[in-house]
């Protein structure tokens, strides 16, 4: 029998506002644990929740960028459950009234494109950390995190395979990067992401019964926890049984999915309005400036670096899909007024090295200040490409800065022998008759090129390779 | 010079006369706390902070509005290194690092916080039996309940040992035992007071108001609790009048409204006299009466009983054990945790709501209780909104009778819920509502409610204040009226 595979996928978002979604707390990754807490994410008896516009601001943002509709009124709810990361015994989310609705991505796979439509993306407060390896026998909670504003993303089921799951996933992690609404760290946890899979024979209108996969972190995790799923549930349905409607948790190191609870362990949530919060209002005028000052989008970009820039198709499609490589190639640009030196750099090598070490741009220890003064050396022919090459090597292995490396390297000094040949050849050209006293037998001359030679590269050539490539030539 | 049973108006001339320094009327006022132990009204004092808070007031003198003034405050408001408990063993370890905005806007008018006035645990109670700390006692008989919740605070003015205290009121917690105690108190329009460090029970229904000897005094400490609070996102962006402005000004064309729905023929003969009399009261004073019809008045009880409980279900999840307040000995594991914790914190009341609120939010029942009784809570409100159109405040008893014995209510719930038959409407309508002191019936005093409009609180103090310049009721003190 052959089977069809559904999947959906809710991303959560990390949103990159300074404060908490109902507090003034501190949302920076990495602080020691509890310190980024105030008496509201506590959950203290007594507070109130005040709802961060800022967060309102950055979802519509999304909400604009996949042509979805945007609720200028939308309401929260309580998800009431207990867990210790899990202060006031409740998380205030949007259930009935969510601040964007139904709208649109598309994706690519393997050259094809494809439409996938968004259900909703509504706003939702994270919950803190529980540590459970640190302290013997007990376990610990972190609460800085708690009440980082979450965009919770959600597909329509259309997703139909892996592949497709995966390009889904980066894409919109293109849009809330370049949105500027998320800093799209994945493995600080800024994007998660539950997957619903199912399976229904070909063909059919009726989905299968679903398995939903919590929390994965990763593009590589994504893939592999779907693929694992689709063998389990067609192994399942061949041997005649059903599927149990179930949370299950991808186990990375043994690359399986397990059970976590079954849909009659599941927490009945009672959901309810907030009382605490009014309805969040959001007014024309501000719907038109965040409209006004949507940033770029990959699209866009890329229509602009051809037309302005001159790129090929192919070099702007690459440049602009990275907000990381785009932010390079403008800034480079900003400093150096060549475009398809730049271009060249970022498609060709870089790229290479990014490939080769499996990792994304803003993973590597590349700055875009760093690369665009290594454009700059080169444009300034401080260094020559070659030159380039090695520093970016030296940069990509352990960091550092490229007039630092240029210096303390010696790489000042042009060593480089076929730009000291070409500055060579335009003295010996630019001399006739000297040259011809030389070849009859004017031996002293010879001080005459040298000087002039380094006199040209203001000192900067190798006087070795100077002497070298002066005898040869003038022999 | 005695301090007991003074009011607001009577002690800030003192103050000012000095005839009585700002720590002779604290130290005063403790004596008076340590004359009445035997009523509970206190949980928690504040005695060395309201002495060294006085004796700064002598040394400095104040313009605040109510400088000096000694308040007891429900210990339901967070005040920032005061024990705070909510009445509850849940929090008998609490000592909250914020003040309620109440609490700072009273202080910072002048006011002493002198202690922590008992209530029904979590607000939720009648009578003031279900506080862990013990049952108040009402000044006006042994074994006499004060009312709930905000029993504790009603006994200590009652009893004269404060001119004011604090209270919230969520279904009748301040009018109820301020009719029980024969004292004046208000329930503002919801979202005039901030509920910023109020212990929440259904937070779409709990307002913060004064309890005084006086409508008046009620006013003075209305204008000072008053505010816009940004922390609060439901506070109200209103303007805040004078509420003591024009308090004396006749009341003649005063439209009152009688509930044609609320059946007196039920109540105790006496309570219906005093009624009736406060009625001829109000006509000798000019007042006209009509009667309004409120068709879904009578859905307020069963309404309230599910849209509190499904709150305060929510509202008290944070009490598990793990950040703050009380938690069990050697839980075995998280599971035992919560359920220990929560078993030993919370008593059989708080219990119970819990279990009814989670019950009508679960799943497949949502839509038959909690969603079915907020389009009645509406129906409600819009029954208020036509009557509105006729009248300027309606008049009701507060209470269906007088202070009851402590047991008497016995072991069903559903009669101590029917306590607040009366005052619940004002709350699910967000209304402003006051009880004064109208009477008193076998020797204990009974109070009359008047509700008024949203935003009207004007309205009904200058009525409550122009009852009382032409009565005595409020004027009346245990002590004077039982014992001589």
């Amino acid at each position: 029998m052959s089977w069809e595979t559904v999947i959906g996928l809710e991303i959560h978002v990390q949103l990159s506002t300074d404060s908490k979604l109902f507090s003034g707390g501190s949302t920076s990754f990495g602080a020691e644990p509890n310190t980024h807490v105030d008496l509201i994410d506590l959950g203290l008896p007594g507070v109130l929740p005040v709802a961060n516009r800022g967060a309102f601001y950055k979802a519509i943002r999304f909400g604009l960028a996949t042509n979805a509709e945007i609720n200028l009124t939308s309401t929260f709810d309580r998800k009431n459950y207990f867990y210790p990361d899990l202060p006031k015994g409740y998380q205030i989310t949007q259930m009935a009234l969510p601040v964007i609705g139904k709208g649109s991505i598309k994706i690519e796979v393997d050259g094809e494109e494809k439409v996938i439509n968004i259900t909703r993306a509504h706003l939702e407060e994270d919950a803190g950390k529980s540590i459970h390896d640190l302290f013997e026998g007990e376990t610990g909670v972190d609460l800085n995190r708690a009440g980082t504003p979450l965009l919770e993303i959600v597909s329509e089921p259309e997703i139909s395979n892996a592949k497709e799951a995966v390009a889904y996933f980066k894409a919109i992690r293109q849009i809330v990067t370049f949105l500027d609404i998320c800093d799209g760290n994945m493995a600080q946890g800024s994007m998660r992401c539950d997957v619903n899979v199912s399976l229904k024979k070909t063909g059919d209108d009726k989905l299968g019964t679903r398995a939903e996969i919590k929390n994965i972190n990763s593009f590589k995790f994504i893939e592999k926890a779907i693929n694992y799923e689709i063998g389990r549930q067609a192994r399942i349905l061949e041997s005649g049984e059903s599927v149990v409607q179930e949370t299950r948790l991808y186990d990375s190191v043994k690359n399986e999915t397990r059970s976590m609870r079954s849909k009659e362990e599941a927490n009945d949530y009672r959901y309810f309005p907030c009382p605490d919060l009014l309805p969040v209002v959001i007014s024309d005028d501000e719907l038109n400036e965040i409209k006004n000052n949507l940033p770029e989008l990959p699209n866009e970009k890329e229509k602009r670096y051809i037309e302005e820039s001159n790129l090929d198709i192919s070099e702007a499609k690459i440049i602009a899909s990275s907000k990381t490589m785009a932010n390079m190639f403008e800034e480079a640009c900003a400093k150096t007024d060549d475009s398809k030196l730049i271009a060249n750099w970022l498609v060709g090598d870089i790229s290479a090295l990014l490939n080769k070490d499996n990792i994304d741009l803003e993973e590597s220890k590349l700055t875009s200040n760093n690369f665009a003064v290594l454009i700059e050396r080169i444009s300034d022919k401080t260094i020559s490409g070659k030159i380039a090459k090695s520093v970016l090597e030296e940069i990509w292995e352990s960091g550092g800065s490229v007039d630092e490396i240029i210096e303390s390297k010696g790489l000042v000094q042009i060593q480089d022998e076929s730009l000291i040949e070409e500055i060579a050849l335009k003295i010996i050209n630019g001399n006739p008759s000297q040259v011809e006293a030389y070849k009859d037998g004017k031996d002293k001359l010879f001080g005459f090129f040298v000087g002039q030679v380094m006199k040209e590269t203001q000192g900067k050539a190798n006087p070795q390779s100077v002497n070298e490539i002066l005898k040869k030539l003038l022999s | 010079m005695s301090i007991q049973y003074k009011t607001i108006n009577e002690l800030s001339q003192m103050l000012k006369s000095r005839d009585i320094s700002n720590k002779e009327l604290i130290q005063e006022t403790f004596n008076l706390i340590d004359a009445n132990l035997h009523l509970n009204a206190f949980i928690t004092l504040n005695k060395d902070a309201s002495l060294l808070k006085a004796e700064e007031l002598d040394k400095n003198l104040s313009l605040q509005p109510l400088s000096g003034i000694p308040i007891a405050q429900k210990d339901l408001f967070c005040t920032k290194d005061l024990r705070t408990t909510c009445g509850s063993n849940m929090l008998s370890n609490f000592i909250p690092p914020y003040s309620a905005t109440v609490i700072e806007n009273l202080e910072n008018a002048g006011c002493v916080s002198v202690g922590k006035t008992n209530m029904d645990e979590f607000a939720m109670g009648s009578s003031n039996e279900t506080s862990f700390y013990g049952n108040v006692q009402n000044p006006w008989g042994d074994k006499l309940v004060p009312g709930g919740s905000s029993g504790g605070s009603a006994a200590a003015v009652a009893a004269g040992i404060v001119p004011a205290a604090s209270g919230t009121d969520t279904g009748g917690s301040i009018r109820q035992p301020a009719s029980l105690c024969g004292i004046s108190g208000l329930k503002p329009t919801y979202g005039r007071i901030s509920r910023w460090g109020m212990i929440a029970f259904a937070s779409s229904l709990d307002q913060a108001g004064p309890m005084a000897r006086t409508a008046e005094d009620c006013a003075l400490l209305l204008n000072q609790m008053c505010s816009h609070d940004l922390k609060d996102t439901t506070s109200l962006d209103e303007t805040i009048p004078d509420f003591t402005e024009n308090l004396d000004k006749p009341i003649k064309g005063l439209k009152i409204g009688l509930v044609k729905e609320f059946d007196l023929s039920q109540l105790d003969k006496e309570v219906v006299k005093v009624f009736e009399e406060s009625k001829k009261q109000y006509e000798t004073l000019g007042a006209e009466f009509i009667e309004i019809s409120l068709p879904n008045i009578s859905l307020s009880v069963p309404t309230y009983y599910v849209v509190a409980p499904a709150e305060c279900s929510s509202n008290l999840s944070r009490f598990d054990g793990v950040k703050f307040g009380k938690r069990c000995d050697d839980p075995k594991d998280l599971e035992e945790l919560y359920i220990k914790t929560r078993s030993e914190g919370f008593g059989d009341e708080v219990k119970r709501r819990i279990l009814i609120g989670s019950y009508v939010l679960s799943a497949g029942f949502y839509d038959a209780y909690y969603k079915k009784a907020q389009q009645v809570r509406r129906l409600i409100k819009n029954d208020f909104d036509d009557a509105f159109k006729k009248v300027d405040v309606i008049m009701s008893p507060t209470t269906r009778g007088a202070a009851f014995e402590e047991g008497s209510k016995g072991d069903d719930p559903i009669q101590m819920y029917l306590e607040d038959l009366f005052t619940i409407p004002a709350n699910l309508a967000g209304l402003p509502a006051l009880s004064i002191p109208n009477g008193m019936v076998d020797g204990k005093p009974i109070g009359l409610q008047l509700i008024g409009n949203f935003l009207e609180e004007n309205k009904l103090l200058r009525a409550a204040h122009n009852f009382q310049l032409s009565t005595d009721w409020h004027k009346k003190t245990p002590k004077r009226d039982i014992q001589s």
